[in-house]
């Protein structure tokens, strides 16, 4: 957007100017709404970073198999979904509104494949394995909750962000909302798959099962 | 009209094209597959810890400035959002590590 757009209102935009930041209110309220979950994040892994390294004997129970192998294919889904969010974004600034569509149902089928398989992964842990956020057979109890709470939160996240761009998606194609709507629900999106970047590495790669 | 036609093609040249997103995309996957690589040297795990944190610094800026466009963005956004955020997180770090490497290094040799 151009300032061009606003010299008939303001001199400068920030003279009480009505977009200093040249986005529309939606965009900057998704920005300010990531910036918070950011620190919620950060919050929550820098604590668990302190559990995981002042504890001698933190448990390294995750195979290569089902553990890693299962989430290294959740990283691809959902650094894919995330290209194909790009796209649909992209799409639907230029107007094409079935593509955007098309490619907001690959997300929400990535994001989808994303829960299922975490699920799974979650049945195995606590049904075969005994590990509940409260105890587990391995040692420190605080192996469970840091895991169960971060991956739980972070798949809260990406439930929410199915389900947020299914009504974008509905919206836009009946034409009630227009392309910034799918753009501030990328964005959402997006930050989805970045926390994902840090729990990774931080829940998994620090447990793998010594060979 | 014309200005306008201008500025939606200068606005769709700045944010990209289909090439550069997936080149962003092959590089995050390529670090992430140094990250899996890293989980099964056998490396001291505060060293780890902060080979792998980098790594997803270098992923997290990679998504933010190019997928969800902040460097096609106002400066002032990026000055609104991220340094103040920056030094939340660095206040966090120095609440907590000092105690977490202190503790490791009480620990039975």
């Amino acid at each position: 957007m151009s300032d061009t757009e606003f010299e008939g209102i303001v001199e400068s935009p920030w003279s009480g100017g009505a977009s200093p930041f040249a986005v529309n209110s939606k965009k900057l309220g998704m920005w300010l709404f990531i910036v918070s979950d950011s620190l919620t994040f950060s919050a929550l892994l820098i604590s668990y970073a302190y559990v995981r390294l002042s504890t001698p004997d933190w448990p390294r129970e995750f195979e290569f198999y089902p553990a890693i192998v299962k989430s290294s294919i959740m990283t691809l889904i959902l650094l894919s979904s995330s290209l194909t969010m790009v796209f649909a974004v992209n799409a639907a600034q230029e107007g094409k509104v079935s593509k955007a569509v098309k490619y907001l149902l690959a997300t929400m089928g990535f994001g989808l494949a994303f829960v299922l398989i975490h699920a799974t992964e979650w049945y195995t842990l606590i049904v075969q394995e005994h590990v509940t956020p409260w105890s587990n057979p391995f040692g420190t109890p605080l192996f469970g909750g840091t895991f169960f709470g971060l991956t739980g939160l972070h798949m809260l996240h990406v439930t929410i962000g199915v389900m947020y761009l299914g009504i974008i998606c509905w919206g836009f194609n009946k034409g009630k909302w227009n392309s910034d709507h799918v753009e501030v629900s990328g964005l959402y999106w997006h930050f989805v798959d970045l926390v994902w970047m840090f729990i990774f590495p931080m829940v998994y790669l620090l447990s793998i099962k010594p060979r | 009209m014309s200005a306008h036609g201008h500025a939606a093609a200068a606005v769709s040249h700045e944010v990209g094209n289909t090439k550069l997103f997936v080149w962003v995309w092959i590089w995050l996957l390529l670090l992430t597959g140094v990250e899996i690589f890293l989980g099964y040297e056998q490396i001291e795990v505060h060293l780890m810890i902060t080979m792998l944190v980098g790594l997803s610094l270098i992923k997290s800026a990679l998504i933010v400035s190019y997928f969800m466009h902040l460097r096609f963005e106002r400066l002032g956004l990026f000055l609104l959002l991220v340094p103040a955020m920056v030094f939340c997180i660095c206040m966090m770090l120095i609440m907590f590590f000092p105690d977490s490497i202190r503790l490791m290094h009480m620990r039975p040799q």
